[in-house]
């Protein structure tokens, strides 16, 4: 099965649900959040929620942060 | 003198909140963290590195069972998409609470309060727990309390700035004009400016930058700890009123002339 998952393409390999991509991809179901097509699937739906060809699929973590976004840097006076 | 700290039924024990970005690595974070005796550390939600799960996760660093991860909306530059990160970030199942971020602009990374109020009564609605990052405005703390943000957290200067509090009346004002809780957020460079936020009665303070970036951040979070302490202390305590003139403070009786 041909998706697209965290912006990059990727083939699966014997994946029908949540769960098997998670496993496949060996990450730990706990403090992820998946989202398929914008969607966000509920941890209890993980094993049944069926994968299809050309899905767009989001897996996320929590990383270090406080508050900052797509900083530049602005060094020069405005003109 | 007992002095609790809580918003919406969550009791929080230390009045400065600490982030986690911008450190050399995951045991600097943590020593840190250690070092500012908070209970709360904001986190970013970012996408899973498929490629290297070698890679360590800052979680492995950060015991959730010991601090109150509050998952932010960093990044944010739409509603859309820090409505997006909110729910992503509860479903990943740490908290309800969410650091309201939405950015309204790359040069300083003012929040764009519009889009803010937005998403506080949106994501308030669905049942988070709201702390939106906003500017030094009461009127904005105002709306965004009204739409059901739990606490405001009014920046002192622009984030990474380490400007200080820069309109300390403006904050005064949020004070009196909210009965939520207020939490300085941004802006914080060194000790004195934590203590400053304190001592106008701000309820806690959220510092990253001012602690990973300084020289040795271990050192700088245990001096914010206790700036916090003193100015919490301090705010308590009532502190004199500011005169021109001097007031002798040893009796002029048994003088001798």
């Amino acid at each position: 099965m041909r998706i697209r998952l965290n912006g990059e393409a990727y083939i699966t390999g014997d994946v029908n649900s949540v769960d098997d991509l998670l496993k496949e991809i060996n990450v730990h179901s706990e403090r992820v959040a998946v989202e398929v097509n914008l969607r966000i699937i509920s941890k209890s739906d993980y094993r049944t929620y069926i994968l299809k060809d050309g899905d767009t699929i989001e897996v996320v973590s929590f990383v270090g942060g406080g508050c900052y976004g797509r900083q530049i840097y602005y060094t020069g006076n405005r003109v | 003198m007992e002095d609790r700290f809580i918003i919406r039924g969550i009791e929080f024990k230390s009045r400065l909140w600490v982030g986690t970005g911008k450190y050399r690595d995951f045991e600097e974070t943590a020593k840190a963290i250690e070092a500012s005796g908070t209970d709360v550390v904001t986190v970013a939600v970012r996408r899973v590195n498929i490629l290297n799960r070698k890679s360590p996760n800052l979680l492995d660093y950060i015991d959730p069972k010991k601090y109150k991860i509050l998952p932010n909306t960093a990044g944010c530059y739409t509603v859309e998409d820090a409505l997006r990160y909110s729910r992503l970030a509860r479903e990943a199942g740490v908290s309800d609470m969410v650091k309201l971020e939405v950015i309204g602009d790359e040069k300083t990374l003012f929040p764009d309060v519009c889009g803010l109020l937005k998403a506080t009564e949106i994501l308030a609605k669905e049942g988070f727990i709201v702390f939106p990052y906003t500017n030094d405005d009461p009127i904005i703390a105002k709306r965004l309390v009204d739409a059901g943000a739990a606490a405001v957290m009014p920046l002192g200067a622009p984030i990474g700035s380490g400007l200080g509090i820069r309109n300390p009346y403006n904050i005064k004002i949020i004070l009196e004009t909210v009965d939520t809780p207020v939490i300085v957020d941004a802006g914080v460079g060194t000790a004195s400016d934590s203590a400053i936020a304190m001592e106008l009665g701000c309820d806690a303070a959220l510092i990253n930058t001012g602690i990973a970036g300084a020289k040795d951040p271990v050192a700088m979070a245990r001096a914010m700890k206790h700036a916090v302490i003193a100015g919490r202390l301090a705010c308590k305590a009532g502190r004199i009123p500011k005169k021109l003139y001097a007031t002798a403070s040893s009796p002029l009786e048994g003088m001798l002339l």
